[in-house]
């Protein structure tokens, strides 16, 4: 079960960020969880949201560069060493995880973290069978 | 000391004479040798027996670089390629870059006029020259060399670069005089002080600076911090490299080798000769020339040109500093580019959009930078930040390997390029030259 990530090109100049957080909130969209990957000249904001589709189109209409992307979100347990056994799994089925981030909320009792694999479908399955959970797009919303 | 006194203190009316003598030749040659000039005389309807003297050269079409773009590589040669002895290149508009290719005689030209125009600065028999023009297709590095030798200089090819080394060379060899640059002579004074050298105690007495524009501004700097006399040097690779023209000490404008090379200035829109004393753009024909004969080169470079004699003694037409362009060529590290060669290299890039802007800086020891603000086309966005730095990367790769300058490429948002009528602005140069 994979669901949406927003990601979208910032240029280095002032105020950009702002602009884009700014535009989604004029249209009543939440951000669910949100990190940013910078370089020297440019950062991509990757954001997941409550209302992608939505989101998409305000920021193109805003002159934004922005495309989706699938992710999965999986619930982790809240202590320490949670996180270190999922990625063991995916360290020993040879996974890659392109990069991740978490969620501020808890889902129940559990952290959710997202993730960005070369092979999405692969991924999915070797959690199924290890019996850890993925989260679809209604219960990211319900968050 | 005036190195070829005979010629350069030739009053006016005989440097007429000699130029009509030149011209007349000039035409009657290349109209056996060269069938680009055989069809060009003809097209023009002029023939040689319409040249009498050198007033008539008016009479001549013009040449420009699109014309030597177009016979690239070698079609303009006035002689057979065996008898060519050396090749240059120098950047094009587009496509192809020009080659200009010189017969022997060229080479000893080149070197006389070189010659005078380092004695012409100051330089004397028996000094000793640290030549940091790079050596290579570029014509500042070897043009240096062949007349310093002809002067009978000592003379140290150090080439550009190598930054620290040139400078344990200045303090262990102690030359009397440089040739490079401005802003890499500024360059070099950021290095030095960093490294902790005497600027003002180093042998440099006179600098030979050419290949880009520079300010009186900058040649205080450059005098006051290395304790020198910086002279500034014109040419330009299509009509015979460094060595058209170069100041005296009187700094009060470039003297032109007029008898080798004769300047105009015209309107650019008109194209009609303007007076002494009006800016205007200067078209050279190099009378002497045989390897590539030229008439009429239009230099898009904007000069003013003043005929009266000099307090050096020398009687040689002087240019003032070039004030501007008629075209958008930009001149970065003693490189020409022209933007048009950048938005070639992007429209063959998948992904790029062929809005850009040049961003061109002077960095804090004088060196100039050019930053390539690219606008990212919006399906080949990625949310990897990998993806679009190797897609930076290999644009930055294939301009450097059009343009032979390091450039720093940046994604920018589309359309956050400043377009004014639907034109962008191509060009933000921040250097104070």
């Amino acid at each position: 079960m994979k669901i949406i990530q927003l990601s979208i090109f910032l240029e280095n100049k002032k105020g950009r960020l702002y602009e884009a957080v700014q535009a989604l909130g004029e249209a009543s969209i939440n951000i669910k969880a949100l990190t940013i990957a910078e370089s020297e000249e440019f950062g991509v904001l990757r954001i997941v949201v409550d209302k992608p589709e939505t989101a998409l189109q305000v920021l193109k209409e805003k002159g934004f560069v922005a495309s989706i992307t699938d992710i999965v979100a999986v619930e982790v347990n809240d202590r320490p060493g949670g996180l270190a056994g999922v990625l063991k799994i995916f360290n020993d089925q040879d996974i890659n995880v392109e990069y991740m981030y978490a969620f501020d909320e808890k889902n129940a009792d559990n952290a959710i973290v997202v993730f960005r694999f070369d092979d999405s479908d692969k991924a999915i399955a070797v959690l199924a069978k290890n019996k850890i959970r993925v989260l679809g797009k209604k219960e990211i919303q319900g968050i | 000391m005036i190195f070829n006194e005979k010629i350069e203190c030739l009053d006016r009316k005989r440097l007429g004479e000699l130029q009509s003598r030149r011209l007349i030749d000039l035409v009657k040659r290349v109209s056996h040798q060269s069938a680009f000039y055989q069809k060009k005389l003809a097209e023009s309807g002029v023939s040689r027996k319409d040249i009498h003297s050198i007033d008539d050269i008016v009479k001549l079409p013009f040449t420009t670089k699109e014309d030597l773009r177009d016979h690239y590589p070698f079609e303009l040669f006035g002689r057979p390629l065996k008898e060519i002895r050396e090749l240059h290149v120098t950047s094009g508009t587009t496509g192809n870059p020009v080659v200009v290719g010189y017969s022997q005689e060229d080479i000893d030209l080149w070197a006389e006029v070189i010659a005078r125009s380092l004695c012409c600065g100051g330089a004397l028999p028996g000094d000793m020259i640290q030549v940091a023009y790079g050596y290579g297709l570029f014509t500042g590095g070897l043009g240096l060399h062949y007349g310093s030798l002809k002067l009978g200089l000592t003379v140290i090819p150090c080439s550009s670069g190598q930054t620290k080394r040139q400078l344990k060379i200045l303090q262990d060899f102690k030359p009397r005089v440089l040739a490079c640059t401005p802003s890499y002579a500024m360059y070099m004074a950021e290095t030095a002080r960093e490294l902790g050298v005497l600027t003002k105690e180093c042998s440099w007495q006179i600098g030979i600076f050419g290949a880009e524009p520079w300010s009186e501004g900058m040649r205080k700097e450059i005098e006051h911090c290395w304790g020198m006399s910086a002279i500034d040097i014109y040419g330009l690779s299509e009509i015979i490299g460094p060595g058209v023209a170069c100041e005296c000490h009187c700094k009060k404008g470039l003297h032109i080798a007029a008898d080798v090379f004769y300047p105009e200035v015209i309107d650019p829109q008109t194209l009609k000769t303007l007076p002494p004393g009006s800016a205007g753009e200067l078209v050279l024909t190099p009378l002497t020339k045989t390897g590539m004969p030229l008439f009429r080169y239009r230099t898009r470079d904007i000069v003013n040109i003043n005929y009266e004699g000099c307090a050096c003694g020398r009687q040689s037409p002087r240019i003032s500093k070039i004030l501007g362009r008629t075209d958008d060529m930009i001149i970065v590290r003693g490189i020409n580019i022209f933007p048009s060669q950048i938005e070639e290299v992007l429209l063959a890039i998948e992904g790029t959009q062929p809005h850009y802007q040049l961003v061109i800086e002077r960095g804090r020891g004088g060196l100039d930078s050019l930053e390539v603000r690219v606008e990212l086309k919006e399906s080949f966005f990625s949310d990897e930040i990998k993806f679009l730095q190797n897609f930076e990367n290999r644009i930055a790769k294939e301009i450097e390997s059009v343009l032979s300058i390091g450039v720093k490429v940046r994604l920018v948002e589309p359309k956050s390029i400043e377009r004014s009528e639907g034109k962008a602005r191509r060009i933000i140069d921040k250097r104070e030259i």
